[in-house]
């Protein structure tokens, strides 16, 4: 279970640029969720994984993950029980290492890291299997160098990267936007099917209020720093994208006016 | 056109500045950390060896020692940077500065000769070999079990952390690598073998001076970016046998040219070759790829 308590965060605090990104967040995911989070450009999704991930420590509040208070440690003590796919198909990989290289590297998500050998013969029959559990053939190219693959592949391998260890939380951000609609729909088919497996707990933030609605189990708007509304279950069943606007625009009294949230 | 006693001289220089390629790869290719306190630790290695030899240390208890005072000047820079956030580039150059001070107070003077003390080399001078060759096979033994050490390391899982903090630190944080850690081991390790670099250079050339540091940067660069040209560096075994070759290359060539007499240069050009070869190297793959380029489009 995570919990975010009245999370606040100034980006430029005390300047003609001051913009106040979180203000007052808060929402508790439970242990097997899969929360969907949408919101306009500027809504804070981003800062609020980054929040979670550790990548920007918050102002003011409280993160708990699992009974550990994370709110002031660093990302790479958080990430044993923080896994994270990132938007860009690039960031989540190390193009110049080989397949089976990164997969060592994310097997070792959180632990100690020694000076044995980091590719190891135990290791292959479990990277094989969820690689082929992929279908694009990458089983038979462990040895190749992960810039050798398309952007698609690689959000792929990054989210099996994300669960090849266990987790308190899956951090989804954005993971599809970048790829075209065919592999967007081929990454969330796997997204989903990973996590319905595995059984995992995962937020995942989307640009696509379509997308929000299809996947998951229970669905969050933030806006302006704050979350203005949050359904899941038998509300959530059935809703359609006009709904949610309606919702919106009950809930705050505001027109939407981003485009991208409208048509995507 | 190049004497015996020269070519093999160009060779021991070459395995010599081959462990500076080392520490240049490891620092400016693996975790992309533009690293000049070399030009510091160098001359620091060669210092702490020369003096602790006079002292009566033994010889390679004295090059350790200097392994270890090339990875605490590493170690500096590279935490300027980590935890002062000063640019990686500058907190070198101060390091660098500092160090310049740093060899001055442990020799106590301006330059420390070692001709007439017992070294590594001395009791290899005892087998059947001429003069000139003996300082190359024991360098060929040092470095290759340096880059068998090195390879070994970048393959385990430490070595795969540091490697992946070079390439994509964002990543490394998320995948639980502590990134500033591995930068400061990292460079400690480059310089560590820069103060190698120095310790065995001294020995050889029978002295220790403040001022033969200057250019040890562009010297491993030459060599690093020379031997990446000739021999791809798709692995990391090929990116360090790379080196190697490089700095032998590098060597080599400049004894070609000072030695040609028809090209008319003197031993002082050194530094304006240096440059021009460098030049060359940077160059020459951009040239090559475009006329290859250039070619298949002609074709097609």
């Amino acid at each position: 279970m995570i919990s975010a308590t009245d999370l606040r965060l100034t980006f430029g605090k005390g300047t003609p640029l001051e913009n106040p990104a979180l203000k007052g967040m808060s929402l508790t995911v439970n242990q097997g969720e899969f929360v969907t989070v949408i919101g306009s450009n500027g809504a804070g999704k981003s800062t609020f994984l980054n929040a979670l991930a550790g990548e920007v420590l918050v102002d003011s509040g409280q993160i708990i993950v699992d009974n550990l208070d994370v709110t002031k440690l660093p990302t790479h003590k958080r990430a044993g029980r923080v896994a994270r796919v990132f938007q860009d198909p690039l960031a989540g990989t190390c193009e110049g290492l080989t397949i089976e290289e990164n997969l060592a590297l994310a097997i070792k998500r959180g632990q100690r890291r020694g000076l044995t050998s980091a590719v190891k013969r135990q290791y292959m029959e479990k990277f094989k299997d969820s690689l082929s559990s992929l279908n694009l053939g990458l089983e038979k190219r462990l040895g190749d160098k992960m810039g050798l693959l398309s952007g698609g592949q690689r959000q792929a391998v990054s989210l099996l990267m994300a669960s090849l260890t266990p987790s308190s939380i899956l951090l989804l951000d954005e993971h599809t936007a970048a790829l075209d609609p065919k592999t967007a729909a081929f990454v969330l088919e796997l997204t989903t099917k990973i996590i319905e497996e595995q059984k995992l707990t995962a937020l995942m933030v989307t640009h696509s209020m379509k997308q929000a609605l299809e996947v998951g189990s229970r669905t969050v708007m933030l806006h302006q720093g704050q979350v203005v509304f949050d359904i899941e279950g038998k509300d959530r069943e059935g809703l359609e994208v006009k709904d949610l606007l309606g919702l919106f625009e009950k809930q705050r009294g505001l027109e939407v006016d981003d485009d991208s949230l409208l048509l995507g | 056109m190049l004497s015996n006693i020269a070519l093999y001289g160009a060779i021991e220089t070459g395995l010599i500045y081959g462990l500076v390629a080392f520490g240049i790869y490891l620092s400016f290719r693996v975790l992309d950390f533009p690293d000049l306190t070399v030009d510091g630790s160098f001359p620091l290695g060669a210092a702490v060896a020369a003096v602790l030899i006079i002292e009566g240390w033994n010889p390679w208890l004295a090059t350790g020692c200097a392994v270890i005072a090339g990875m605490a000047a590493g170690a500096v820079t590279a935490l300027l940077n980590v935890k002062l956030k000063i640019l990686n580039l500058l907190a070198s150059i101060l390091t660098m500065i500092a160090l310049y001070s740093v060899n001055l107070r442990i020799m106590g003077r301006p330059n420390v000769a070692l001709l007439t003390e017992e070294t590594v080399l001395t009791p290899w001078y005892d087998l059947d070999l001429a003069y000139h060759q003996v300082p190359v096979l024991l360098f060929v033994i040092v470095v290759f079990i340096a880059l068998i050490l090195l390879w070994r390391f970048m393959k385990s899982e430490t070595g795969l952390a540091m490697r992946a903090t070079g390439a994509n630190a964002r990543m490394a944080r998320a995948q639980g690598i502590a990134t500033g850690a591995m930068i400061v081991l990292g460079v400690a390790v480059s310089n560590g073998l820069v103060g190698l670099a120095g310790a065995l250079f001294a020995q050889s050339q029978g002295a220790a001076d403040v001022t033969m540091g200057v250019g040890v940067i562009v010297i491993g660069l030459a060599s690093l970016i020379g031997g990446e040209a000739v021999v791809t560096p798709s692995s990391v075994l090929r990116a360090l046998i790379a080196c190697v070759v490089g700095a032998i290359i590098y060597r080599l060539a400049i004894a070609f040219a000072l030695n040609a007499d028809f090209l008319g240069l003197q031993a002082q050009d050194l530094n304006l070759i240096t440059a021009v070869l460098v030049t060359l190297a940077i160059v020459l793959p951009g040239v090559r790829s475009s006329i290859a380029g250039k070619l298949s489009r002609s074709k097609a």
